[in-house]
């Protein structure tokens, strides 16, 4: 190529690119940042979580024992309310489960390199959330010992289960969910556990962290096959990832009840997923950078950035709220109005309120930078959220459920105290998880925020690039 | 070709993305065949700098996605059709459309286990042991240096031309690792 340049002028400061990485800081200072928090010793406020969250652990397995050995009449479940908290608790944690796939996979096939500092806790997130999920629709059976009906086994009278129920299709979906997740997340956590491995000052984490390295080197004929299985595994990822919230939908919509019925449900669980998914990874974040020091790998712009996905999903939301409404109204059928009216207006008014502001109106602050920039105000909006994400199930499932046609069914249903329990024993379980990944895990993908920084371009002056190859480059 | 068996290979250590790339070239075209690159993070250009091909992983991942596909439809057809049929609200006992979603989350499931399982089987991994993670240098390919190594057993390989090679790329650190 001819070096006769052509020449173009500096961009102007308010078009440069915003670096992902601050201070220009090198692939060393990486390593070194995001394995000090595995190595350093544990903090204070790591036990003080810890701790709690492990007695909340215990009182979700007593409250689990509890409904096994007596029977499902300990929850508020009784006719017309057959699905409750359970349900509500299962769809809640999926949902919060779809941000991790979400970013590491549609952020990854559409080129967002911000999310490198991001993903590798949100996927874990994803992973015990979907955890806590998974609990529900076991217990929920009632006869806990009949569960592995759910499998494709034949029962003790050899009848197998029956495909054309979603309830099957949902099974296939949330544990093939898992599965992929889980492996997304192990495939991205090779080459970091070779840094750990190789850092090791003692023989116990080196053998540890060498097993599950798997023997990684950095060879390039390795990365050429890992960055394909990389590539194809985010292709596969994000058709999953919307594909399971819409089967979890079609739980709902494939049945007659007003409420349920209708064809929006696919599209508008998923937003109402990501959303909620994007608000736990910012309730998550926002204190952890600080507490762990990574203000300058999960900088204000990923903040920002999650702000505005948070924003969008919660407006497409917010549009399917109106949406509902416009054709239960432009539906003509009485009952679908009486429903949709009896949201607002009825016993669950509250419910109905609720989801419609912390989901739909809560959000548009983030139309404002200062907002947006203010991790106060972004740490409670993100709580809102999932307390909004919450009470729009609420209002699916019971509120569907306590009024159907004939007002000789009708009923009212209200949580028992081993419902609450179950659900706090819940966030326990997600906590003692996730705190113990940050403890012995990267929670930062080491190697791929490495990547995007500049020193990581061979035709970047701060990757070693002189001469004829920075002209491009600077300009 | 180095008569002691005891040699591994011939290891260059460089610091920065652009230094590895060039000297990839240069040993490319010098002719090696067995030779690898080992770097804390992949780098944009270095497969074509070392002439790697297309990897190959997408073709496991398209036999397990086929596969699963393939196993959801006829494991539906056998149990719901053939095996045990019910009649359930007059629906039909097999169709197409109604077993996609199974089927569908059964090709993404295989086709993941298919790529990761691909990926691990054309790496030859897992690995218990390499000869260069033994050496003490070599743990910073993981941190912030960038290795090129040669074996004794290329065909091209010779202790001391191969050697003037890495000079001449601008290696700070020229290291022969033993087996």
């Amino acid at each position: 190529m001819s070096t006769a340049a052509i020449k173009v002028s500096a961009p102007p400061p308010e078009l440069e690119r915003i670096p992902l990485v601050e201070n220009q800081r090198s692939p060393g200072w990486i390593t070194d940042k995001v394995a000090g928090v595995i190595e350093g010793k544990t903090p204070v406020w790591w036990w003080c979580a810890f701790i709690p969250s492990l007695m909340l652990v215990t009182m979700l397995v007593a409250m689990i024992l509890y409904l096994v050995t007596t029977g499902v009449g300990v929850w508020g479940l009784n006719h017309p309310v057959m699905w409750g908290w359970a349900i509500i608790n299962f769809v809640w944690w999926i949902g919060i489960g779809h941000a991790g796939t979400l970013i590491s996979a549609v952020l990854f096939l559409l080129r967002q390199r911000w999310r490198t500092s991001i993903n590798r806790a949100a996927e874990a997130m994803t992973i015990f959330a979907v955890m806590c999920a998974g609990i529900y629709p076991v217990i929920h059976v009632g006869r806990v010992w009949f569960a592995w009906w759910l499998f494709p086994l034949p029962n003790s009278n050899s009848i197998w289960p029956q495909f054309r129920s979603p309830l099957m299709w949902d099974v296939f979906a949330v544990s093939t969910y898992f599965t992929v997740s889980l492996m997304f997340w192990y495939v991205g956590l090779i080459p970091d556990l070779a840094i750990l491995r190789d850092r090791s000052t003692t023989k116990a984490r080196q053998f540890i962290y060498g097993l599950f390295a798997l023997g990684w080197t950095g060879s390039n004929r390795h990365w050429s096959n890992y960055e394909k299985a990389y590539l194809i595994l985010a292709g596969l990822a994000t058709p999953l990832v919307l594909s399971v919230h819409s089967t979890v939908s079609l739980d709902f919509s494939v049945s007659q009840l007003p409420g349920w019925h209708t064809t929006i449900f696919p599209p508008y669980f998923v937003a109402g997923a990501i959303y909620s998914g994007f608000g736990m990874v910012l309730t998550l974040m926002v204190p952890l950078r600080k507490m762990l020091k990574l203000e300058e790998i999960v900088t204000m712009r990923h903040i920002d950035l999650m702000c505005k996905v948070t924003l969008a999903t919660g407006s497409i939301v917010g549009y399917a709220y109106i949406m509902e409404y416009f054709i239960a109204w432009y539906s003509g059928n009485p009952y679908e109005r009486f429903t949709f009216w009896s949201r607002l207006f009825g016993k669950y008014w509250y419910g109905g309120w609720a989801m419609l502001v912390f989901n739909a109106v809560v959000p548009q602050v983030f139309w404002s930078k200062k907002v947006r920039h203010n991790l106060v105000a972004v740490f409670i909006v993100s709580i809102l959220a999932n307390i909004g994400m919450w009470f729009e199930r609420f209002v699916i499932v019971v509120g569907s459920l306590y009024q159907d046609f004939v007002p000789g069914n009708w009923g009212y249903y209200k949580p028992t105290w081993v419902d609450v329990c179950t659900f706090l024993g819940t966030f326990g379980l997600f906590f003692t998880m996730f705190l113990l990944f940050i403890r012995f895990l990267p929670l930062i993908a080491t190697s791929e925020v490495k990547g995007v920084t500049p020193q990581a371009d061979p035709h970047h002056p701060l990757g070693g690039a002189k001469g004829k190859e920075v002209l491009h480059h600077a300009g | 070709m180095n008569s002691s068996s005891k040699s591994y290979g011939l290891i260059a250590e460089f610091t920065t993305a652009a230094d590895i790339l060039h000297a990839a070239q240069k040993v490319r075209d010098a002719g090696f065949s067995r030779w690898d690159v080992f770097t804390p993070f992949p780098i944009h250009g270095m497969d074509g700098a070392m002439g790697i091909r297309n990897s190959r992983v997408g073709w496991f991942s398209f036999l397990g996605g086929a596969t699963g596909y393939t196993s959801g439809m006829l494991m539906v057809w056998y149990m719901n059709a053939y095996d045990y049929p019910i009649v359930i609200g007059g629906k039909p006992m097999f169709s197409p459309f109604y077993p996609f979603i199974p089927c569908f989350e059964l090709t993404i499931l295989l086709g993941a286990f298919g790529a990761v399982l691909g990926m691990m089987f054309l790496n030859r991994l897992p690995r218990l042991h390499h000869p260069l993670l033994k050496n003490r240098r070599f743990a910073q390919a993981t941190h912030d240096k960038f290795f090129l190594v040669i074996e004794c057993d290329d065909p091209k390989y010779s202790e001391i031309v191969t050697r003037k090679l890495l000079e001449a790329t601008g290696s700070q650190h020229i290291e022969l690792v033993e087996d």
